[in-house]
């Protein structure tokens, strides 16, 4: 792997991922999203194994009502699909694609693996008791000026901030 | 031609799902440009030594904002077709609270953790993983959360109509302050990373 190449500007990538958004909202009426399209997939799944289980329950429910009825059929998971195409793109014009484990050096990667694990735990559940995550609320949410995700926003980084020394060790 | 082109019937629902990819092409590039396909560098927002995360997110807030305002003040966008999700203020506090600890614990978000994975990152992966147990497990206890769920709604509200403010003096303080965020952040930056390391 070359040496990566330097990341963007913060405001210059904040300025084009905004950008993105304002097209999302004048070709579709509608945002981003990440955890809605993560849900999609855990209802596939669900309906595959269970399909009554699924039917009866109203969170699964509501991901099979596409207009087909399958869950995949919804416009989050064809944007999620693209945001994996981008971020690919980008990683490989930076060079920075190749098979790593992201962690600080005090850390062995089967605890970083352990704390990946529970973390996605606590954002899977934190994103559905919120309907949105950081896309979809936050973002999303935050230049729609709705009161909900501006409240989630606060939350998300008060919490993370009250319990980052707990994780420090992770990540230098 | 009116927008949202998708509410004014422009097209249908098929051609609305494949202009979902490259908006999400968009979204995805974005996002690793920043260098959020990094769980050491998103972690470092909250110890203060990096504040990408905080730059990028209230970059893009403002940006969209600011063109969503601008475009319906000109009259080219309808804001109430704009679909603004309803708040429902308890769940969400709460959800925010529990999606921050995983934050900090996990080191990525839902979007960021797919591009994360997809440059292979294998903590990307298992981060992605506890994602959909954690959704499945949402999704079990639905049935006991589901009053708790829709409980205090507040309907599609924004933060104009909570502070009786106009929609464009709301716009105005949002760019302030976080002008005013981007400056401390700088400083912050400065400060903690001569310490920090």
């Amino acid at each position: 792997m070359q040496t990566p190449k330097p990341y963007m500007n913060p405001y210059l990538a904040g300025i084009g991922l905004g950008l993105v958004l304002l097209a999302a909202f004048v070709v579709m009426g509608r945002g981003l999203g990440a955890s809605g399209a993560l849900s999609s997939f855990v209802t596939l799944g669900v309906n595959a194994a269970a399909p009554a289980h699924a039917q009866t329950n109203a969170f699964y429910r509501e991901y099979l009502a596409t207009p087909n009825g399958n869950p995949l059929n919804d416009w989050l998971v064809y944007e999620i699909g693209g945001v994996l195409i981008g971020g690919l793109i980008s990683g490989l014009i930076a060079g920075r694609v190749g098979r790593k484990v992201d962690k600080g050096p005090r850390i062995t990667i089967s605890t970083r693996m352990v704390y990946a694990f529970g973390g996605g735990i606590l954002m899977g559940l934190g994103s559905k008791m919120a309907r949105g995550c950081t896309s979809g609320q936050a973002l999303t949410g935050g230049a729609l000026l709705s009161v909900g995700s501006w409240v989630f926003m606060i939350a998300v980084f008060a919490s993370a901030y009250a319990v980052a020394y707990l994780f420090r060790r992770q990540w230098t | 031609m009116n927008a949202p082109l998708y509410q004014f019937g422009l097209f249908g629902n098929d051609t609305a799902l494949l202009l979902a990819v490259p908006i999400g092409i968009g979204f995805g590039f974005f996002l690793e440009q920043a260098g959020f396909g990094s769980s050491v560098k998103l972690a470092q927002q909250f110890y203060l030594r990096d504040l990408t995360v905080f730059k990028v997110m209230f970059t893009a807030i403002v940006t969209a904002m600011l063109g969503l305002f601008w475009l319906s003040w000109i009259g080219f966008v309808d804001l109430s077709l704009v679909r603004v999700l309803p708040t429902y203020l308890v769940p969400q506090f709460a959800g925010g609270l529990v999606f921050g600890v995983g934050f900090v614990m996990g080191g990525y978000c839902p979007g960021t953790c797919c591009v994360a994975a997809v440059t292979g990152k294998m903590d990307g992966w298992i981060n992605l993983t506890g994602m959909f147990a954690g959704i499945f497990l949402f999704g079990e206890l639905f049935p006991f959360l589901e009053a708790w769920y829709s409980s205090t709604p507040m309907g599609e509200i924004t933060l104009s109509q909570v502070f009786n403010l106009s929609q464009g003096t709301t716009v105005l303080l949002i760019v302030l302050a976080a002008i005013a965020g981007f400056y401390g952040a700088e400083k912050l930056e400065a400060r903690f990373r001569s310490v920090g390391s």
